[in-house]
């Protein structure tokens, strides 16, 4: 397969995913401080906690281009740094050490040991570390076990051992931890079933038999090998082993978790087991086993304990007892274990227990939580259960003990973290009339799961929000004196005068401050040490401290039209387009230049730059003129007021700022001009701080208002307010220092200015209106601002009404009571086990039963009422499995919800007892639905469209068309069209692009004449499709469970004959192509972008940007790919990612290109996740990467960021 | 005769070090089995895919992944009588 293409994606993650594989916790930064590291997907997150605040925030994010499975943390004897194991699917084990002065991660060792790729018995699955940090044991699924011994040599520096291998065949390995031995030879716990005897034994004998058992393996550091120390059987059903500390902490050993009991085992110790307690409820199966699916071990100065959460998320405290010798004294011999309840959290995926008292809970779905510890349940009257009850044997019976679940009592919420994982559906859609559209998605699982709706933006804190008396037309704020930290006066300009506020603990009126009140105002500045300027239309004002005042009169039958200051200078443009420019004396007093500058048109603005540190003067005065050009004078004494470069524009500049901000391309600060013009747009050029020359433009349209643009300081950081028919905000991204523009989620702004008081250090002050607004912006890391609606199960599926902004989600959750049974529990006389309590399902779940299913419709409103209008429950254990929005041609083209159940399902291996189609009439606009009838199919249906005034239904392997009638839907057409069962459905005109779920989508035309449905192309790929978007007529794009994306085209010559006009005969008789349609389709482009497609739709995402597939996954993942105009860049995007592949090698040993052709080799596809890593070279690879292009790095990095910011966010 | 052996040893050998790798003589069992070992492996080795799974059934992803190292044990049902 050629990987070249007539087609060019360009790939773009906008937000990653933010599932976590795992979580590891660690001293990482070489301080007492810990941090968390966190694997989602392909990326390595650095977590910050904050134990004052009691948050979290990202010190650095990484994509390693690559699939991480397992993390480790481990520290070599006498070091205070943790370093990062890192087990990815690179057949490589990455060592990796986390720089904080540099804020990145280095990588120390790569050592490989196996094929790429996810593979039974390449090592990558498990991965354990010696908690002395002497040796790391990494293994696969079956079979191989390397271990890596670990040390350092004369220079400190950490080395790597070649690996000693510990294999044993047809052995499967279902857990893996590091013993706690002190500094003994380090061992290995390892929880193994051996298969062998299985595989001969045809009477099944052998299996029912057979034994999983607790290995130990010992790495004799003094002989370098690997013996396997001791084996011993252990409970049938354990999957999951936990480290009991050692040496002087402890006894040593392990906690083998398995189906409803824990078990300790060590050597040289007696085992001792206790069962996991049972939740006592009216609705809860007293038979019902739990299974630990997560646990932590924590240990403190003179004990320890473990959590340990169950699959319902129930946390429990797990101590051991140690014998007491006759004198009292402990003794090194175990007495018992003992378990009680805790606690309960979401289901996690990784528990981490922080030394300054927190819990932070990567939750496997829905947000993560921050806890704080309250207290450790140590004297609550939790009941207690200890091993002396229960039988050390496995396979020896015991009663089941209980306990009630209540409110979490010993941790306390203080920060959830937002993730969108697992994100089952999302739409993009405009339903707010802005200029950009929003993204609707579905995310969660059970009764954590949300509707959640998505904004480019910006978090805005609104501190202040007054009414004023008149209608300003802009305000400032000004210090008194230099040395003045915070601001002192506000000064509000109306069309007829002006208006000081003091700003104390009350923000008040003052006239005496020497301001002159009685005209408008058009720029005031802190002069000097201690003077204030007012420029007004008729002259300047100079304010001295002792509130004398100089006034410079406007010459006679002319006013100021634009004023600029800075602390040491004025510059003002005169009504006949002259410019005087003052520089402020050794004296304190302002000098007039003796020559006006006259322009050749009107000025419409004027911009001085700061002064430099150590200089008397800002080099340079910008000039807009209304003939569309800025002009760039020297202030040098030598050249004062000489033209040093001009650019001309599309437009009059309305606003100008010149402004010294962070630079990613240089790394240190750069001078921009940044203009803003009368048509909306902006601009943001390089100005040479020695030339004057502007290079490096770069324009984007902000709104149909003229811009207005102010220097504002966020976080400490030079930051450019640009207000047009939406604020926006131009600040430099705090992890790569690149400039970000995102709009602000607040209102229309007419003028802005900076603020800073003692309640607010960082804010900004702006007008609305007759509104005097104050707000401050907190978070610069974020700019997808996320709202969400609280849902009642597993959302699957959604629907737009066609006209109203509304939406429809069908929920359906697996093994869970439906609401009909649990109230029939709830009521039954007596009550059967114990109380009747009824706890918040948003933190305990549903009560679970096997086999039943809760399923709901939902209508929500995320415009208006933000919230669930109607709640349909499905009754008879029945779950809803598609939906659709059909308006039927025999109902004067009326649109009604259809929606399909499926009665009784198993998942895997599929099976039902029936499948409904139901249909149900929009009342009030769509806020009400009611149910008109409903129709048995053979199986559930899995997809349903609108399809020319009918309803097209995927049933099973049947492809069929139905028409709604007074007591059912009435059967038109079918047709076996795929192999398996119909996943999903797409239309345009005549044809259907049907996807099955094992066998790639299958093109199928409609004969009206005939009736007929017709499959007339197919693929030649097995793609297990999860969505499909049509592209144009011929294109389709999708993506499947393997986590691929492709676009597929039905030859030119194929498409046409299947739309001739006549009958279907040609094709219907036309002969079959290797037992499939006549006809195949070519693969346009594949990508693999690591995370599930959930969803994909072809739309804009950026006022005036162009269409974009815009895919999400179910990690989280947002992302787009964009269709490359023109074949130069192409080409130039290629060569950069060839360059960068070789400069900025993956992470963790993964070969990119191979990374990204996982399962097929990526086609007419460019990574723009890795083109983005540019913008993180180091300076001279930069040059390096830009001379080999022959472009300069800021050419390449414009390309770049336009790429980008054209389309997205 | 020494090229058939050398043959036959390099196949040992790497049956030995891959497993799953055939012979002349691989029975039905055998081969499915081992694609069936192959797929749980790669179900559990991807954290997304394991999670997708764990969603579609309603358990949690640990649930799903101890059952599907389980199910490695005898993915395809008992061996076949051995006919002599």
């Amino acid at each position: 397969m050629a990987t070249t293409s007539s087609m060019f994606m360009y790939s773009l993650t906008i937000q990653p995913p933010t599932s976590v594989t795992q979580a590891i916790l660690g001293q990482f930064a070489g301080t007492k401080e810990q941090q968390i590291v966190t694997a989602s997907g392909s990326r390595l997150t650095i977590h910050r906690p904050d134990p004052t605040q009691g948050k979290i925030t990202t010190l650095l994010a990484q994509d390693v281009f690559g699939i991480v499975r397992t993390l480790a943390a481990f520290r070599l004897a006498g070091s205070n740094k943790d370093y990062i194991i890192i087990g990815s699917d690179s057949g490589r084990i990455t060592i990796v050490e986390y720089l904080p002065a540099q804020n990145r991660f280095s990588r120390l060792h790569l050592e490989t040991f196996g094929k790429s790729g996810i593979r039974r018995v390449i090592p990558g699955q498990y991965l354990a570390v010696d908690p002395k940090g002497r040796a790391c044991l990494i293994a696969s699924v079956e079979k191989n076990k390397l271990v890596y011994v670990l040390n350092r040599n004369a220079q400190a520096e950490l080395t790597i051992s070649s690996p000693l291998e510990a294999h044993k065949p047809q052995t499967l390995v279902f857990a893996l931890v590091g013993l706690d031995v002190g500094y003994e030879n380090p061992v290995f716990a390892c929880l193994e079933v051996d298969y062998t005897e299985c595989d001969q034994d045809p009477t099944g004998q052998a299996l029912e038999e057979l034994e999983k058992s607790l290995v130990y393996y010992e790495l004799d550091l003094g002989l370098n090998h690997v013996v396997r120390k001791w084996s011993d059987p252990v409970d049938r059903t354990a999957t999951m082993l936990l480290q009991v500390p050692g040496g002087a902490d402890g006894p040593s050993g392990v906690l083998v978790c398995g189906l409803d009991n824990i078990t300790y085992r060590h050597s040289n110790q007696n085992p001792f087991r206790v069962a996991i307690p049972r939740r006592r409820g009216a609705t809860e199966n007293p038979e019902r086993k739990r299974q630990i699916v997560a646990g932590v071990m924590h240990k403190m100065r003179a004990a320890f304990f473990f959590l340990l959460q169950s699959e319902d998320g129930d946390l429990f405290k797990v101590t051991l007892d140690m014998l007491e010798d006759d004198d009292g004294q402990v003794t090194g011999e175990v007495k018992k274990l003992k378990i009680k309840y805790f606690d309960t959290v979401p289901v996690a995926s990784s528990l981490c227990i922080l030394k300054s008292g927190f819990l932070f809970v990567a939750s496997e779905t829905g947000n993560h939580h921050f806890y704080q510890f309250e207290k450790l349940g140590d004297d609550d009257n939790e009941t207690e259960f200890d091993s002396d009850a229960f039988p050390a044997d496995p396979t020896e019976p015991y009663t089941p003990v209980f306990f009630h679940p209540r409110a979490a009592e010993n941790v306390n919420l203080v920060e959830s973290i937002d993730s969108m994982n697992p994100q089952l559906d999302c739409k993009v859609a405009n339903l707010t009339d802005e200029d950009a559209p929003q993204i609707y998605s579905l995310c969660g699982t059970g009764a954590r799961s949300t509707f959640r709706s998505l904004k480019h933006g910006l978090e805005v804190n609104d501190i202040v929000d007054s009414e004023l008396p008149g209608d300003p037309s802009a305000v400032w704020t000004t210090k008194i004196t230099r040395e003045d930290q915070y601001d002192a006066y506000i000064v509000l300009s109306f069309t007829n005068g002006t208006l000081v506020l003091s700003i104390g603990e009350t923000v008040e009126e003052v006239t005496d401050t020497g301001f002159l009140s009685s005209a408008p105002t058009l720029a005031v500045q802190q002069l000097g040490e201690d003077a204030l300027i007012q420029v007004h239309p008729k002259g300047i004002r100079h304010i001295r401290a002792d509130r004398r005042v100089n006034e410079w009169p406007a010459p006679q039958h002319r006013s100021i039209v634009a004023a600029t200051t800075n602390e040491r200078q004025v510059a003002v443009a005169l009504s006949s387009g002259e410019i005087v420019y003052f520089e402020m004396d050794s004296d304190g007093s302002l000098a007039e230049y003796d020559e006006k500058r006259e322009m050749s048109g009107g000025v419409t603005c004027l911009s001085l730059g700061e002064v430099p540190e150590g200089r008397v003067r800002s080099q340079f005065l910008a000039v807009g003129c209304d003939d569309s050009t800025v002009r760039i004078l020297s202030l040098d004494p030598d050249s004062t007021l000489e033209n040093k470069s001009v650019q001309a524009l599309t437009s009059a500049p309305s606003a100008l700022a010149i402004m010294a901000m962070a630079d990613s391309t240089s790394g240190g600060s750069t001078l921009y001009l940044h203009i803003g013009l009368y048509s909306g747009v902006y601009l943001r050029t390089v100005l040479d701080e020695v030339t004057g020359e502007l290079s490096d433009t770069r324009t984007r349209f902000l709104g149909p208002r003229a811009a207005k643009l102010f220097r504002v300081s966020v976080k400490g950081q030079p930051a450019v307010l640009a207000l047009s028919s939406r604020p926006w905000l131009g600040y430099s991204d705090p992890q790569t220092k690149g400039f970000m523009l995102t709009p602000l989620d607040y209102t229309a702004l007419a003028w802005g200015s900076n603020f800073s008081s003692e309640q607010c250090e960082e804010g900004m002050v702006g007008i609305e209106n007759k509104n005097l607004r104050i707000f401050s912006i907190e978070k610069l890391g974020n700019n997808l601002l996320q709202q969400s609606i609280p849902l009642t199960y597993t959302p699957r599926k959604f629907i737009r009404h066609p006209e109203q902004p509304l939406f429809y989600t069908i929920e359906s959750d697996n093994n869970t009571l439906s609401p009909s049974t649990r109230s029939q529990l709830l009521n039954a006389q007596p009550v059967v086990n114990g109380d009747g309590v009824v706890l918040p399902p948003e933190e305990f779940g549903y009560p679970r039963a096997q086999g039943h299913w809760a399923s709901c419709i939902h209508i929500i409103d995320p415009i208006t009422t933000k919230s669930v209008l109607q709640q349909i429950d499905l009754t008879d254990n029945e779950a809803a499995t598609s939906i659709a929005a059909v308006s039927f041609a025999s109902q004067d083209d009326e649109t009604f919800l259809v929606v399909g159940t499926g009665k009784d399902m198993v998942v895997a291996p599929r099976s039902f007892s029936a499948g409904f189609i139901y249909v149900y009439r929009f009342l009030e606009d769509g806020k009400e639905l009611e149910f008109i009838h409903k129709t048995k199919v053979e199986q559930p249906p899995q997809a349903l469209l609108s399809f020319q005034g009918r309803l097209l239904a995927g049933i099973g392997t049947e492809l069929r068309i139905y028409d709604l009638g007074l007591k059912q839907l009435l059967r038109k057409c079918q047709a076996a069209v795929v192999p398996n069962l119909i996943v999903g459905l797409q239309t345009q005109g005549s044809r259907i692009i049907v996807s099955d779920v094992q066998e790639s989508v299958v093109f199928v035309v409609y004969k009206h004449q005939e009736n007929k449905l017709i499959p007339f192309a197919d693929d030649v790929i097995a793609r297990w499709a999860t969505c499909t978007t049509m592209v144009d007529y011929e294109t389709v794009a999708g993506g499947d469970k393997f986590g691929n994306l492709w676009l597929l085209r039905c030859p030119q010559k194929a498409s046409e004959e299947a739309d001739e006009d006549g009958s279907g005969a040609h094709l219907i008789h036309e002969r079959q192509y290797l037992q499939g349609a006549p006809n195949r389709l070519a693969l346009m482009s594949h990508f693999f972008p690591q995370d599930i497609p959930t969803s994909i739709q072809k739309t804009q995402l950026v006022a005036g940007g162009r269409d974009v597939l815009v895919w999400t996954g179910f990690m989280g993942t947002l992302g787009v790919m964009v269709p490359f105009v023109s074949r130069e860049d192409v080409d130039f995007f290629q060569t950069l990612e060839q360059h960068l592949r070789a400069e900025d090698a993956p992470l963790a040993g993964r070969d990119h290109l191979i990374y990204r052709s996982y399962y097929v080799p990526v086609k007419g596809a460019i990574d723009g996740d890795l083109c983005e890593r540019f913008a993180l070279l180091p300076n001279d690879k930069k040059q390096m990467i830009a001379g080999e292009l022959d472009r300069s790095v800021r050419e390449i990095e414009r390309k770049i960021s336009d790429m980008r910011t054209r389309v997205a966010y | 005769m020494a090229d058939k052996l050398r043959t036959t040893q390099q196949l040992e050998q790497l049956q030995a070090r891959y497993v799953g790798t055939g012979h002349a003589d691989v029975t039905r069992f055998e081969w499915t089995s081992n694609i069936a070992r192959d797929s749980y492996a790669s179900y559990v080795g991807h954290p997304g895919l394991l999670s997708y799974m764990a969603v579609g059934m309603g358990e949690a992803r640990e649930v799903v992944r101890g059952r599907m190292v389980e199910k490695m044990i005898q993915p395809v049902g008992k061996p076949p009588e051995v006919q002599d």
